[in-house]
């Protein structure tokens, strides 16, 4: 049972984790119907500031709380202007071409992303400095949380309900709501259409590095390719949960994170052996998708001739 | 000249090139003057992914069926063929020898392997088209990217192929398979897409209610399509191991699949002829740029990518659009302004209208 | 028309341009002029630390021997090319440094799978590759063209099973491999055969990837079967963060790995988590030898950081390579192949090397238990045929591990011109020894 309490805990940490990137994802497929490939990097840039500021900053010598909200926050920032900057310069010029030229720029743009950190800082793995004082909590049995998984939890839930809160309570939010109802008619509306782009690219992008700053704390190690299997379960788990939804995302990504720890907890017992738990991600989501083309809570659009 | 023997003409002329081209490629040279062995290898690979971007572009540009699993389908070619030329091949081959010649034998199980590959592709497609083909747009291409995943990871989990290690399997292929097999792939292709077949694949890459609407069953052809450009790709699959020489799950991560989306994007969806240009450009740019001096050359990925982000900047519809290049193209007097054809030619016609994201655009505009 | 003729002469000129005159061979060889030697490996891919440390050895030693004043006064060139981590671009630019730039050998790859595909093309070509660090058993059977600097896969697990089931006395082991390398399946293989016929039990197997965030979902299954020891096969990158959250865990059996821990990057990662783990190395960096020290220091001058187990294999890698060229006395490929093969206890940084009939290096490894950022030397575990050299004092080691003796010749004594001091592979670390020895 502790075993079982255990899993479940670890899985909701990835999961968490998962669900933050995922946002970015539908949140920008929901208003402009690009996969940004480059998010995953994003996730990796945010990171990667965290590390730079945290050194720079002199925060990187013992853990404070201090240190860890202003790398939090500043690399959240750092990340909006990069995602920012990536959709005015990559996305905006090739936006009324078709999907496919869209996707390929996003592709090549996290390539480059990618290849430019490489150059720059080699693929070495680096130790992000640990800012929180790590401590484990026994629960009951064997079963235990550590402080970084608490504040996995604690801010990603924050986070999530304060893009809630801007998403339905404030004016971007609700021209967000108009321009991923329908762009043009959004345009007529009066809504700034480039700037609500703009600022959902920022949003998700902060989401990302917030992201990249906690798994860092968690799990210390950071490269420039961290981004692309976590940027491709995240997008998994945007799409599960039906792409462009928000409450989808993040049941998505809590469903990806806790199954993959299953599968590698008790696959033995079911006979699939722990090295597929990369592929059940992908079968999940097939699984998924057949009963439910759209997503878990995707709503279904009816096509219009 | 009656059209059969024009034909037969031009059959004969590509298989002397091909041989000849063979031949000079080889390790002896013809004549005594070869291409050097890495420009051999860097053709090789262009012909290979020439076999690839061809039939990725009939699902995704011609049908307008949005798939980036490509890789996976390779895969299944080539490691299917390889465990067949690896554990049976060499005895059948040496029982078939005392028949029909050494020569004659090997040509003959590599046929087969082929065809087994393409065959074992096929069959893949088909499983992964019916269930995945009800999916529309992003939805099919993440599903057929987790397929192609998934596809990697049951092929690292079977040791008999090598698992994570890698498979030696013998090198069987040549440039006249390449070249050959390049040619088919593309006749086949051209064939599909000038048929009423393609008429009805590319009507619904334009609109697919409207296609149902005229009563063509849009799930039978979608399925097709993919399960033909699956064996094709199983076929490209099959010369690429036998080629390499050495099979290694790490060639068939989820970046080739990006790379043959990106030839058919380069070259213009759609376009025949672009897919081929898309496949030469994106084969031999990485090459060209370990040129760059010293210290620079560290940043060859990083100018790679940023070319790519420029051409699709400068050129979204691809370097050809939907236009094709070929001899009509050639023949043409230079002064005609571009995209102008004359009367009653064939062949290029598939959607010539506007800039080909128009009807993409609006039909999307209307979703939301 | 024009057209057409424009383009008909634009195609036959390019092909014109391809040609060119073939010759027998490879026109690499000769004994003039400077040296040119291939290096390949991953510079921007996901192994590409690998590949940038193993270079960073590589031309280090190749400056050595270049400011002593070369190989017979010839000088070295190293041309490196990328190969991004891909089995198919390995061949290529193998394909590429052989033909255009006419290498005289090749130093590369790091990863099994890479090499396994290129070295198929050096051997075609008849051109010598040392690998510096692929420790699949297949690398070196592709050909007599091929050889390599470091031990292989059985071996290293052989050793580390030896230690837990002789050393700590371990009856149950959990291991934890990372499931896409070649090099950390090799390593559970052998470490799992062995540690079963030393009558150990291996209670469970877990796999991660690398790039993988998380690994507390297998640590906790690790748990619940209570093992004695986990063995780790895998990269300091992984390896560190999953010490540290096996501690978080609570998880209190000591973890082993292999050579690919050594980093220290390590001990960023994983701090004090990895109190009181065990790895099988070549060497120390903490060895207090002269010629270890000596390397160390220049490495950490020059790059700004310590060298990890792949810039030491690179080292070694090139030596040898110059050291087979001299006695050679040619770089004509044919002699420089059988001296390469004829290399017989030359002492390098990571241990004395002498290749065997199949072109594996054979040599001692060392047990090294990791205590507060230091990398303390335990033991030294011979392999089959080899002897302990006389002098060596090993408290623990050695009886259960040198099964045939007579075998092979104990190591000599360096030959003279090298810096390394005699037998020194054998008595690393004397200073922390008494420290270190397990009770």
């Amino acid at each position: 049972m502790d075993t079982f309490v255990q899993q479940l805990i670890n899985g909701l940490t990835i999961g968490a984790i998962y669900a933050l990137i995922a946002l970015g994802y539908t949140m920008v497929y929901g208003i402009l119907r690009l996969i940004n490939f480059a998010h995953g990097d994003i996730y990796m840039v945010g990171a990667f500031v965290g590390y730079f500021m945290a050194f720079q900053l002199g925060f990187a010598a013992g853990p404070s709380l201090m240190g860890l909200s202003v790398v939090l926050i500043g690399s959240m920032i750092a990340a909006a202007l990069v995602g920012m900057a990536i959709e005015r310069f990559a996305y905006r010029p090739i936006r009324k071409y078709a999907r496919m030229t869209t996707l390929i720029t996003a592709i090549g743009v996290s390539l480059l992303i990618e290849n430019l950190f490489v150059a720059r800082l080699g693929a070495a793995p680096r130790a992000f400095p640990q800012l929180l004082q790590e401590k484990s909590y026994t629960l009951f049995g064997n079963a235990a949380i550590s402080k970084s998984q608490i504040l996995i939890f604690a801010v990603s839930v924050a986070l999530m309900l304060l893009l809630q809160w801007v998403i339905f309570k404030t004016k971007v939010g609700t021209a967000m709501r108009a321009v991923s109802f329908n762009l043009n008619s959004a345009k007529l509306m009066g809504i700034n259409t480039d700037f609500i782009i703009s600022f959902t690219f920022a949003l998700g992008s902060a989401l990302a590095a917030a992201g990249g700053v906690l798994t860092a704390q968690y799990n210390p190690q950071i490269d420039p390719l961290m981004g692309i299997i976590t940027g491709l379960k995240a997008f998994v788990a945007a799409v599960l949960g039906g792409i462009g939804n928000i409450p989808g995302a993040v049941l998505g990504g809590l469903l990806i994170g806790i199954a993959e720890t299953f599968v590698v907890g008790y696959g033995q017992n079911v006979g699939v052996p722990t090295t597929f738990r990369d592929a059940v991600a992908f079968a999940i989501l097939i699984l998924v998708l057949l009963f439910r083309p759209t997503g878990l809570l995707g709503s279904t659009v009816q096509e219009k001739v | 000249m009656p059209i059969f023997v024009k034909r037969l003409l031009a059959a004969l002329v590509i298989v002397l090139l091909l041989i000849a081209m063979n031949e000079y490629m080889s390790e002896q040279g013809l004549f005594g003057f070869g291409v050097p062995p890495y420009y051999a290898r860097v053709i090789m690979l262009a012909g290979i992914n020439i076999i690839l971007a061809v039939s990725l572009n009939l699902i995704t540009g011609f049908t307008g069926q949005f798939s980036i699993g490509h890789a996976g389908f390779m895969a299944v070619g080539a490691y299917t063929s390889a465990y067949l030329t690896v554990y049976y091949a060499q005895a059948w081959e040496r029982s078939l020898a005392g028949m029909i010649g050494t020569g004659l034998a090997h040509a003959l199980i590599f046929l087969l392997a082929i065809l087994v590959g393409a065959l074992a592709a096929a069959l893949a497609g088909l499983v992964v088209g019916i269930p995945s083909l009800r999916l529309r747009g992003d939805y099919l291409a993440i599903v057929t990217l987790g397929f192609a995943e998934i596809i990697r990871i049951v092929i690292l989990n079977i040791d008999q192929v090598g698992g994570a290690t890698g498979f030696t399997v013998p090198a069987y292929t040549n440039f006249l398979w390449v070249g050959a097999f390049a040619v088919v792939t593309i006749i086949i292709v051209y064939n599909i897409v000038h048929s009423d077949i393609g008429r009805a694949l590319v009507s619904i890459r334009e609109d697919e209610l409207a296609a149902e609407a005229m009563g063509i069953n849009t799930t039978q052809y979608k399925v097709l399509s993919f399960v033909i450009s699956s064996a094709l790709a199983g076929m490209a699959g099959v010369l690429f191991g036998h080629y390499t020489s050495f099979l290694s799950t790490n060639d068939f991560q989820f970046i080739r699949s990006f790379e043959i989306i990106i030839m058919i994007v380069l070259g213009g969806m759609g376009s025949l002829t672009g897919a081929v240009l898309g496949a030469i450009v994106i084969t031999i740019m990485p090459e060209l740029l370990r040129q760059l001096p010293g210290d620079f050359s560290k940043y060859r990925l990083v100018v790679y990518s940023a070319l790519l982000i420029i051409i699709m900047l400068t050129r979204p519809q691809g370097i050809l659009g939907t236009r094709e290049f070929g001899l009509s193209w050639l023949k043409r007097a230079p002064k005609r302004p571009e995209g102008d054809k004359p009367a009653g030619e064939k062949g290029v016609s598939i959607a010539e209208q506007g800039p080909p994201s128009a009807i993409d655009q609006k039909k999307e505009m209307e979703n939301r | 028309m024009k057209r057409l003729l424009i383009s008909l002469g634009i195609i036959a000129s390019f092909v014109f341009a391809l040609a060119c005159e073939r010759k027998g061979g490879p026109g690499a060889g000769g004994n003039s002029g400077p040296i040119v030697i291939g290096y390949y490996g991953d510079l921007s891919g996901r192994t590409s630390n690998f590949g940038q440390s193993t270079k960073n050895g590589v031309e280090m030693a190749a400056d050595e021997i270049n400011k002593a004043g070369g190989i017979d006064g010839r000088q070295i060139t190293i041309l490196s090319e990328d190969d991004e981590g891909r089995p198919e671009k390995a061949a290529t630019v193998v394909t590429k440094l052989i033909d255009q730039d006419r290498v005289v050998a090749l130093l590369g790859e790091v990863a099994s799978g890479n090499t396994l595909a290129a070295a198929p093309k050096a051997q075609a070509a008849r051109v010598p590759m040392i690998s510096p660090s692929s420790t699949n058993p297949a690398v070196t059977q592709v050909g007599d063209y091929i050889s390599r600097v470091c031990f292989i896969d059985p071996f290293q697990g052989d050793v580390m099973a030896k230690f837990a089931a002789n050393t700590l006395k371990a009856k149950k082991a959990a291991i934890m491999l990372d499931f896409n390398s070649p090099y950390s399946r090799g390593l559970t293989e052998f470490f799992e055969a062995s540690f079963k016929k030393l009558g150990g039990e291996i209670v469970d197997k877990q796999s991660y990837t690398q790039g993988d965030r998380d690994y507390k979902g297998q640590l906790t299954a690790i748990r619940s079967k209570n093992p004695d020891v986990i063995y780790v096969p895998g990269y300091y990158g992984e390896v560190g963060v999953i010490a540290k959250q096996a501690k978080q865990l609570d998880i209190k059996a000591p973890m082993l790995g292999g050579d690919g821990w050594d980093s220290t990057q390590l001990w960023d990662l994983g701090g004090d988590a990895l109190n009181g783990d065990y790895i099988s190395n070549h060497y120390s960096v903490d060895d207090p030898s002269p010629a270890i020290q000596k390397f160390v220091a220049d490495y950490k001058a020059r790059y700004g950081n310590v060298p990890d187990a792949l810039a030491a294999l690179g080292y070694d890698a090139m030596k040898v390579l110059a050291d087979a060229i001299k006695r050679a006395g040619t770089t004509e490929e044919p002699q420089l192949k059988d001296a390469i093969a004829a290399t017989k206890d030359f002492a390098g940084v990571t241990g004395t090397i002498s290749l065997d009939k199949d072109r594996n290096a054979v040599k001692p490894a060392v047990v090294l238990k990791l205590q507060d950022k230091k990398y303390i030397y335990v033991e030294t575990i011979y392999p089959e045929g080899m002897t302990a050299p006389a002098t060596a004092v090993t408290p623990v080691a050695a009886p259960s591990t040198s099964t045939s003796p007579a075998a092979a010749p104990a190591t000599s004594p360096a030959r003279p011109g090298t810096t390394a001091s005699p037998a020194k592979a054998a008595s690393p670390a004397a200073g922390t020894r008494s420290t270190a020895s397990p009770s």
